[in-house]
């Protein structure tokens, strides 16, 4: 186990390289200039020329990632143009956030998948099959922008039941898992959760068929195992597959929805991106799109672990 | 009574339920405390801005920056008077009490300071405090030198040569060539308190989170990105503008539709430039949609160099005629204010232009017609716009409706589309330079509140690129010789009577295409009472108040 997790280690290592050059190098091509957003329109050429210095872009290319990267090695991502603020501070505060809203929303989005998939699974082509998987197709097609909207509308414009936007009364800083902050997370994290629902429910779902199918779980039955005892062995079986889609999925809901947390102005990644990409601020890119990048490489190599350790025929292959 | 209301409210429920109880429970012990009509109450307000702006003193986010971060929490030695909806706003004493220019020197400038004005850490307002605070955006080997707020201030005082202490309440100020525009430009300097900044281990970040003004509001919450709050400084030297409010609380929500759903939720009590399609739903739920007039305008700056159609003033003129402006303005749902120069209507300085802007077809055919163009030889030329920006409106509808009026007179109009920050860069670098793709005009949205934002820095010859953002490389000397004399005259009555020439012969020689003014539109829950929207980028919010 421990040259198998030694064996992945080495692989992520260019995998990390990779990812560094790639994020330098794509805020570099967006057009625009990160200074542009935050001087004054009739700034002085002085005035622009003493910025661009004090921020290192007057040096060539090369030079500026390999001074980028040195520091960030050090755990130093840069100071953010926009906001004068560390970088790594404001990643920081924001991975966090959309971390609670990641974790809400994939709780919400396992369970009711889970559910839904076992349920379809177990019930082929029958009316719950047919409800199960009509729920999970909306969940997969539905526009994350719209029924964000939608749910705003109706819980907090209309009924006044839901806060629509921010993390709690007074900012994230103070948040806790109290009534009074949840009533913040519900609508987002909501809508972050349908998309995990549905991709979880239609994947289990083809899953426990084909477990269903297989001539063990007709053997467990001739042995007389009561309906239960085979569900457990199902569980068990489609575990690993249900821990790597939920593994991407926590992962793709860490990066932060953009739209979504734009939308309830969740302080979170997303919205983070957002803000650096309108205004340009590239040390703020390059920071939070790298800790993203690395997020997700570190939670493939976690998954691969835990998958290995549930199933070591994986490790053999 | 109020402790059985109280503890009933209080009893744990589920999150609707016991909000509703709440809802009841305040209800009845307004009831009960009727005689207080009006709380002095906490009023939340949604911004566009993606973050807090800048509190150190210079504050970044343009002109929503300096409403929020800078007029709140500081003061300049010059104030602009926000007391007034109904006439622009004019500049008045802050942190001086008068400025005079030497007879002898005309770039000598005096001004006294204000007796007693005490920093909100208790430290005293002097003559070094202005020192300091020049040198802290001006002199890069100052200790207390900011790059982020020399970068918001430096440009805003060009004119400012040398300056010293004549005594604890006399700074002088010497500009490097005569410039009588010096007190507009000085109104823009923020006063941060040295003590304070000396107190903080002499770190700017430090002092961003708990700064220190001479202004109305101390900001007692700084959260990044989410949240800011200020309450009123009860020492503030000027008593008739101590705040009436408790709190004012500031919420980044960038996203429109986001702070529209805010204010109907009510997390927010006001939202900045509610979009235009939410007007009418909102003043149906009983929000008020508040505007007025202000120094902002939405042209096309038009290029003037060699070759470009925009040289010949009988296109000039044909191409503002066609305009139907009012068309516009209904397709903006009223946010907008049509043209008829380039100063908003009402402006002091508008004068009395012969050239009357109106929607005329038929005449601005038969101008193009003067000047050899009609439908079997249109007229074919680029722009350059972007799909939004700031202070730009609804870029993308506006530009469609002028291109269809021009092509009704025989102007054909192709489109350049760049995005916000492409295209101030493009605007910086001029019309001659080889990002502005041959395109002879920019659409750009301008700040309008003083002689050199307003006129100045568009048209005089020598502040083409680099040395200024005359994109379109106009260059007449009489309108020169013009901005000479605003320079020169120091008297402000006889120095608007300049500035209304320059205006006259912005109009009638049609030197943009004048299309429309922002309203300034914010909503507001009714609660918010006691608020006047000056005519200004900048408001004044202690007299606000909030009703039950």
């Amino acid at each position: 186990m421990l040259r198998f997790i030694l064996r992945r280690l080495v692989a992520v290592t260019p995998v990390a390289i990779g990812v560094s050059i790639v994020c330098f190098l794509l805020v570099h091509l967006a057009p625009g200039d990160p200074l542009s957003a935050v001087l004054p329109v009739d700034a002085s050429p002085e005035t622009i020329e003493a910025m661009r210095t004090a921020y290192g872009y007057d040096k060539p290319l090369v030079v500026q990632y390999g001074l980028w990267l040195w520091h960030v090695l050090q755990g130093d991502l840069g100071t953010s143009i926009a906001s004068g603020r560390p970088v790594t501070s404001e990643v920081g505060r924001a991975v966090v956030n959309s971390l609670i809203l990641a974790c809400v929303a994939t709780l919400i989005g396992f369970t009711f998948g889970m559910v839904f998939g076992f349920v379809a699974g177990y019930f082929r082509n029958s009316i719950l099959d047919r409800l199960a998987s009509a729920v999970s197709v909306f969940g997969v097609s539905v526009p994350h922008y719209w029924l964000a909207m939608v749910l705003v509308i109706v819980f907090s414009a209309q009924l006044g039941w839901l806060p629509s936007t921010g993390a709690g009364p007074d900012g994230s800083g103070n948040w806790r898992p109290d009534l009074e902050h949840l009533r913040y997370i519900i609508l987002p994290a909501l809508t972050m959760s349908v998309i995990p629902m549905g991709v979880i429910a239609r994947t289990i779902r083809a899953l426990v068929g084909d477990i269903l199918a297989q001539d063990f779980v007709g053997a467990l039955r001739a042995k007389g195992l009561s309906e239960f005892g085979v569900f457990k062995h199902v569980v068990k079986n489609a575990a690993p597959t249900a821990l790597a889609i939920m593994g991407l999925q926590l992962g793709y809901l860490l990066g932060g929805s953009i739209l979504i947390e734009t939308v309830f102005a969740w302080p979170g990644t997303g919205f983070l991106l957002n803000a650096a990409i309108f205004q340009r601020d590239l040390p703020l890119l390059q920071g939070a799109i790298l800790v993203l990048a690395m997020f997700f490489v570190a939670l493939n190599l976690i998954v691969d672990v835990v998958q290995t350790a549930l199933d070591p025929r994986i490790e053999r292959g | 009574m109020i402790d059985l209301v109280t503890r009933w409210a209080g009893t744990p429920r589920t999150g609707p339920a016991r909000l509703g109880r709440r809802l009841l429970a305040a209800t009845l012990l307004s009831g009960l405390m009727a005689p207080a009509a009006l709380a002095q109450g906490v009023l939340k307000i949604g911004m566009t801005a993606s973050d807090i702006p800048l509190t150190t003193g210079q504050a970044d986010n343009g002109g929503e920056g300096m409403r929020f971060t800078g007029y709140t929490i500081y003061d300049g030695l010059i104030n602009w008077d926000l007391s007034s909806a109904d006439k622009p706003s004019g500049l008045v004493p802050g942190l001086a009490t008068s400025w005079t220019v030497d007879p002898a020197d005309n770039t000598k400038w005096t001004f006294k300071l204000r007796d007693g004005v005490t920093f909100q850490d208790g430290s005293a307002f002097t003559a070094d405090s202005v020192v300091w605070n020049l040198d802290k955006l001006l002199k890069s080997d100052a200790p207390q030198f900011d790059p982020r707020q020399a970068a918001q201030g430096r440009s805003r005082i060009p004119a400012v040569g040398t300056y010293r202490v004549i005594d604890p309440h006399t700074v002088e100020i010497v500009t490097k060539v005569p410039d009588a525009t010096l007190p507009y430009q000085i109104a823009w300097i923020m006063m941060s308190s040295p003590a304070q900044w000396e107190k903080l281990g002499k770190s700017w970040d430090a002092f961003a989170k708990t700064p220190s003004g001479t202004g109305p509001w101390k900001l007692t919450l700084f959260a990044p990105r989410e949240r800011a709050e200020m309450v009123p400084n009860k020492a503030y030297w000027d008593k008739a503008r101590v705040p009436k409010l408790d709190k004012l609380v500031l919420v980044p929500l960038p996203e429109a539709n986001a702070r529209v759903a805010a204010l109907r939720s009510g997390q927010v009590d006001w939202i900045e430039a509610p979009p235009p399609d939410a007007v009418v739903s909102l003043k149906a739920a009983g929000f008020g949609i508040v505007t007025n007039s202000y120094p902002h305008n939405w042209t096309w700056h038009l290029s003037r160099v060699e070759g470009s159609p925009w040289n010949d003033i009988r296109v000039r003129k044909a191409a503002n005629l066609a305009i139907d402006r009012d068309g516009m303005k209904e397709m903006l749902n009223g946010l907008m204010i049509p043209a008829q120069g380039f100063m908003p209507p009402g402006s002091a300085w508008f004068g009395h232009p012969s050239f009357k802007l109106g929607y005329d077809p038929e005449a601005a055919k038969k101008l193009l017609a003067e000047a050899g163009y009609g439908p079997k030889k249109p007229l074919v030329t680029k722009v350059l716009i972007a799909p939004s920006g700031s202070g730009q409106m609804q870029p993308l509808p506006m530009n469609e409706l002028i291109q269809q009026n021009l092509a009704d007179i025989g102007i054909k109009v192709e489109f350049k589309v760049a995005e916000w920050n492409t295209l101030t860069n493009i605007w910086r670098s001029g019309a001659k330079s080889d990002m502005s793709q041959k395109a002879t005009a920019i659409n750009y949205s301008y700040f309008i509140q003083d002689p050199f934002t307003g006129f100045i820095r568009h048209l005089q010859c020598n502040l083409t690129t680099p040395a200024g953002t005359n994109w379109g490389y106009y260059c007449d000397p009489e309108m020169d010789k013009l901005f000479g004399e605003v320079r020169t005259t120091f008297d402000p009555a006889a120095q608007a009577k300049v500035l209304e020439k320059i205006h006259e012969k912005f109009v009638d020689e049609a030197l943009f295409l004048m299309v429309a003014h922002d309203t300034n539109p914010r909503a507001m829950s009714p609660k918010v009472k006691g608020f006047i929207q000056a005519q200004n980028w900048f408001q004044d919010f202690s007299p606000i108040t909030m009703a039950k």
